[in-house]
């Protein structure tokens, strides 16, 4: 007889929370505070989604997605989670770049990008400042034809040293390319020159401890290992899901799993209209990534100097082609010192990440996938040679992550590692006026992507969750 | 409630989100965003905290009657009323 991961659980619920991602964890915890009864579900057998960690022989830990979020992290845990957990977050205050056009080391904010603008890259001072105030009063709901590209074109034109000093570090952050509208640049660029770029003192492991602590205070039914297999609907409502073959009712289901998984796998395409289906197809997966994980040995350790996180490329200009072709040049390397997890033995952790396309992964036999594997991990390795020498004999554990690892994790759809593009968010909204009791709130268009955006749309969802719940009869279906 | 009640409301309710801010000066004919170190999450906090307090309902195509103290005031009086109680 297998494990019951749902040993113990209610057969009903106000709320079930699909995914335990930053945004369905945050989704749960308020809801739980303020009283309601709810279940989080989560499908793999840790919490915590991207925002993830694994350890391996030798009391290595590898961080999946830590460095770095904008400063309205420390609001939002604050806020939605607790003091202790807001109290943990960092800044990192070397953020470099190294390429063909340029190498310089920035505190990437906008006192600094100010400096640099102006006296490295010969910009007048009133059109950088022109610039800042114009994506700073960027809403999402603004004007969506402007393209990136045609943002910098506007304001620096011909100027593809500084499109890539602009960009390259957002494209890490949440894969947006120069073909995305420019809000959805303007809006997560303007959050990381408010006031820099941060991380989780204690580590992603401590971060999802706490935030689990947190959630069984508040009362949510925590259980990972389940998998949803349905989300029954009935007459245009929300009635519960079925996982591990139970049934379990709903009064509302938070999906924090990704958008098209939610509506066409769980729900199922018949409880929807017929366009909105249509538009729902038409939504773009974002890009998925690889990373090559590198420990170095216990006590080398590498002088904070080098760098937190390092935007290293040998192309000569920034493409997004060239930054998801397999034939990598571009590579984001985040540095982790033993400052980072007081309480671990002293070891340093070079993690190399860069965005991939899902189909070059896919469909490779087991054969050339562990070649494949064998051959980003060596060419990274010569990547990293440059500002870490003799890097080889200094290794204690290397290994490396295709689309093909994040598809296997977390579930999503092509292992799709920043959610969908930003046609996903007017979708994402609009759930909820399609099925009473059914709302989303996973990575969507950029805005919605990365830790503070993930967890402030789990706040927004929240909110809307508990007026529907409150008040139910005056939430009028529109459409 | 009266005009006055919902004033002080709005201000405890600011003060939990702005804690380092001097509330005193506050202008009521200007915008919150204009006076305070506001964003969008902060006003669905405002949201949020008066359905807990009142379980009033406040639709997302009305978030903008809460811009500043005097919209606010004005767009909650008639909707506070029975719900004091």
């Amino acid at each position: 007889m297998p494990r019951d991961f749902l040993a113990g659980a209610r057969d009903q619920y106000d709320v079930v929370v699909i995914g335990s991602g930053l945004g369905g964890m945050t989704a749960a915890n308020i809801l739980g505070r303020l009283g309601y009864r709810v279940l989080l579900l989560e499908q793999h057998y840790k919490l915590g989604g991207l925002a993830t960690w694994f350890r391996r022989p030798g009391g290595n830990i590898f961080d999946i997605s830590l460095h770095g979020f904008p400063y309205g992290m420390v609001k939002s845990c604050r806020r939605y989670w607790n003091e202790e957990i807001a109290n943990g977050i960092v800044p990192l205050r070397t953020i470099r770049y190294d390429n063909p056009m340029f190498s310089l080391t920035t505190r990437f904010d906008r006192d600094d990008f100010t400096r640099l603008l102006t006296t490295r890259f010969g910009q007048p001072p009133e059109k950088v400042q022109e610039f800042f105030e114009f994506i700073r009063k960027m809403n999402f709901y603004d004007d969506q034809t402007m393209t990136v590209k045609e943002l910098f074109d506007r304001f620096f034109p011909g100027r593809e040293d500084i499109i890539r000093l602009l960009m390259e570090p957002i494209t890490y952050a949440n894969g947006s390319t120069l073909e995305d509208p420019a809000v959805a640049y303007g809006i997560v660029f303007s959050n990381f020159m408010a006031k820099g770029v941060y991380t989780y003192r204690g580590g992603t492991d401590d971060l999802i401890q706490r935030m689990k602590e947190e959630l069984l205070k508040n009362g949510v039914d925590v259980r990972v290992r389940c998998p949803v297999e349905r989300i029954h609907i009935v007459r245009r409502k929300v009635a519960g899901v079925t996982v591990h073959g139970r049934y379990l009712a709903a009064r509302a289901v938070v999906s924090n799993a990704n958008l098209l998984a939610t509506i066409l796998r769980f729900a199922g395409p018949e409880h929807f209209d017929k366009d909105f289906i249509e538009e729902v197809k038409a939504v773009r997966l974002n890009n998925s990534s690889t990373q090559v994980y590198i420990a170095l040995k216990q006590g080398d350790l590498l002088d904070e100097s080098i760098g937190d996180l390092l935007f290293s490329s040998t192309a000569p200009y920034f493409r997004t082609e060239a930054l998801l072709s397999r034939n990598i040049t571009s590579r984001t390397f985040s540095f982790y010192y033993p400052s980072l997890r007081p309480h671990a033995p002293p070891r340093c952790y070079v993690v190399s990440s860069t965005n991939a396309r899902y189909e070059d992964w896919a469909n490779l036999s087991e054969e050339e996938y562990r070649k494949s594997k064998q051959e980003l991990i060596n060419s990274t390795l010569d990547a990293l040679e440059k500002y870490v020498p003799d890097i080889r004999q200094r290794v204690a554990h290397v290994e490396a992550a295709t689309p093909r690892t994040f598809e296997r994790y977390t579930g999503h759809l092509a292992g799709a590692s920043f959610g969908t593009k930003f046609e996903g968010l007017r979708v994402s909204r609009a759930l909820p006026h399609q099925v009473e009791g059914l709302f989303h709130a996973g990575s969507v268009g950029i805005i919605m992507s990365g830790w503070l955006g993930a967890m402030n749309y789990g706040v927004i969802v929240a909110n809307e969750v508990d007026n529907y719940l409150a008040c139910p009869s005056l939430t009028v279906r529109k459409g | 409630m009266t005009p006055a009640e919902i004033r002080s409301l709005i201000v405890e309710i600011l003060a939990n989100i702005v804690p380092d801010v001097d509330l005193s000066q506050l202008r009521d004919d200007v915008p919150f965003r204009e006076q305070l170190p506001l964003d969008s999450m902060d006003f669905l906090d405002i949201v949020m905290e008066l359905r807990k307090r009142f379980r009033i309902q406040i639709p997302e195509d009305d978030y903008g009657m809460l811009a500043s103290m005097a919209s606010a005031i004005e767009y909650l009086s008639p909707r506070l009323v029975r719900e004091k109680a």
